[in-house]
């Protein structure tokens, strides 16, 4: 595996925790309740603290002297490696939910098998993040029973969150030549193998929140290879506007 | 109950305050007591959670991933100060959706500052620094106030504000060290700011309604115009340091009353802007609104989905 191949492959997690982290930000101050406001605002933090970590370590890994910061705001779009799932808009609070429900019982997983990998620094922040998204995963899985069994009118808005937001869940279990490339230096891990533990799961809590599974056999892909959806140009607008406006500078 | 056992419970409770002793929930209070209590406390609460909406606006902007994370941990400590006072207020016998209701409303008022925009990302240092620094200046006494979760929940929000406008004084120091173009934004954000951070202690002693009950429940310690010489007074060095300049042609210093004079405060656009008035009132409280209408059916489905699981509990036990 090349040094490029590893970057690459960070990119692939660490855009995902950025760009979530992003989304679920614009929410701060506009919660249901206070109590979900601030819960979420939590999660934000949490990505945006993991982002960090594996932003930082791809400037160390990195033959340029860049930052954290430089690998955050300063790419082009189709640089970032996020899995399309992440950057669907906060249509509403059943789309929030369903997203972070979604990403969460991968995201659980994935950083169980990372805790296992051979380079120390992705184990280290695996095993530092696998405790937040624990509480993520808790939480989002909760809101999903909640808005599932709770009215009619949150019944048919998340049931209608599931609809758009399932296209989106199966790349979430691709891999790309960066992958395979991490995976075969015991760097990394082959996420293909999550594949079934993850829809069964998320088929049984669809079904205690009295939710259908939508019947697809078409899935949406290409984030992970930096090719993206309409969205993800507006959020790196707001993303990098400081960092675009004034370069160079210290903040 | 009769004249003279309320006038013996007045008794018990202005002796309460006359020793420093705390009101608590259940102790009787005079109906005006528990009023202005939940006026004060609420204004204060509404403030926090319309606070969020001006510096919430650069989240998403942030200029770097460290600034991200502080400018967001700074907004979610003030949601949760929001939800401290609440909380406080909710112990006067009044419900959260009836404060918000009186926010919605217009009946309650939240502070003035917020109504004004952020239009750059100095103007998230200038809040820190100058607003954060006003709101302590402001909030410090109150951690010795009379109604005690009043007074506790003041405790945790005093410590948080300080370190925010630490983190905000620092932001500008950046800008001011920094390039010709920083430093520009960090003066301008100072010029829009320094006026209404004044206004915050509120109208001149002469104006000022509800000083002399308050002072006397320890709602205040200090008038209004106290308040605001002590802020000029430490804020002008802080200026100094940074190489701004308070936009203030007035502002000289006394060395014989060892404080700052300063110029006329347009109190004008002060009222004007407590009126309705302001470039953000409305965006402010139709952001709230919305926040607060589109999660209603949130709102009850947790609310049907807790019934639901406590009669399956029910059933289950049988």
């Amino acid at each position: 595996m090349t040094n490029q191949n590893l970057i690459k492959y960070i990119y692939g997690i660490a855009d995902n925790a950025l760009i979530l982290g992003q989304r679920i930000s614009e929410l701060c101050g506009h919660g249901p309740t206070l109590e979900t406001d601030i819960a979420m605002t939590n999660i934000a933090l949490d990505l945006l603290g993991q982002t960090r970590s594996y932003y930082q370590y791809i400037a160390e890994l990195s033959k340029e002297d860049i930052t954290e910061d430089d690998v955050a705001f300063l790419r082009k779009e189709r640089e970032y490696l996020n899995v399309l799932l992440v950057e669907q808009p906060n249509t509403d609070f059943a789309h929030v939910i369903t997203r972070q429900y979604f990403f969460d019982e991968f995201h659980f997983r994935f950083l169980e098998q990372l805790q296992e990998s051979q380079n120390v620094n992705l184990q280290a922040i695996a095993k530092k993040s696998i405790k937040e998204v624990a509480y993520h995963r808790q939480f989002s899985r909760d809101w999903v029973k909640r808005l599932g069994d709770g009215t009619e009118v949150s019944h048919e808005k998340i049931q209608l969150a599931v609809s758009n937001l399932w296209p989106y869940t199966n790349e979430l279990f691709m891999t790309t030549n960066d992958d395979v490339a991490a995976i075969n230096s015991n760097h990394g891990i082959d996420v293909s193998g999550l594949k079934n533990d993850y829809f069964n799961q998320v088929a049984e809590v669809l079904n205690e929140a009295t939710l259908k599974i939508p019947d697809l056999d078409f899935f949406q892909k290409g984030g992970k290879k930096g090719i993206h959806t309409e969205h993800m140009g507006f959020i790196l607008s707001d993303l990098q506007y400081m960092q675009r406006t004034y370069p160079n500078m210290k903040w | 109950m009769s004249q003279n056992e309320i006038k013996d419970l007045e008794k018990i409770f202005e002796e309460k305050i006359a020793r420093d002793e705390r009101i608590e929930p259940k102790d009787w209070m005079p109906e005006k007591y528990r009023k202005t209590h939940i006026r004060q406390i609420s204004q204060h609460a509404h403030s926090e959670i319309v606070g969020m909406l001006p510096e919430g606006n650069w989240i998403t902007r942030a200029p770097s991933l460290r600034r991200k994370v502080a400018l967001l941990a700074k907004v979610q400590d003030e949601a949760g100060h929001g939800l401290y006072l609440y909380s406080a207020c909710e112990t006067l016998g009044i419900s959260r959706e009836e404060l918000y209701e009186q926010l919605h409303t217009g009946k309650a008022k939240y502070s003035s500052i917020f109504n004004y925009p952020t239009l750059t990302w100095a103007d998230i240092g200038a809040i820190g620094w100058l607003v954060d620094g006003a709101a302590i200046i402001n909030q410090v006494p109150l951690c010795n106030t009379s109604f005690g979760p009043y007074a506790r929940a003041m405790v945790r929000v005093c410590k948080e504000e300080s370190f925010h406008q630490r983190q905000g004084y620092e932001i500008m120091l950046t800008l001011c060290n920094g390039t010709e173009e920083q430093k520009e934004m960090a003066q301008d954000a100072l010029n829009r700011w320094w006026w209404p951070s004044l206004m915050m202690f509120g109208p001149t002693d002469e104006e000022s309604t509800h000083t002399e009950q308050s002072m006397k429940w320890k709602l205040k310690r200090k008038t209004n115009d106290e308040l605001r010489q002590q802020f000029i007074d430490q804020t002008v060095p802080q200026a100094d340091i940074l190489g701004l300049t308070i936009p203030d042609e007035d502002l000289k210093f006394n060395n014989d009353t060892g404080h700052y004079e300063f110029g006329e405060i347009n109190w004008d656009e002060f009222w004007q802007v407590v009126k309705g008035h302001g470039m953000c009132n409305k965006e402010r409280i139709s952001a709230r609104k919305n926040a607060w209408d589109n999660g209603e059916w949130v709102r009850d489905a947790a609310v049907a989905y807790a019934e639901k699981n406590s009669e399956k509990e029910i059933q289950q036990a049988i």
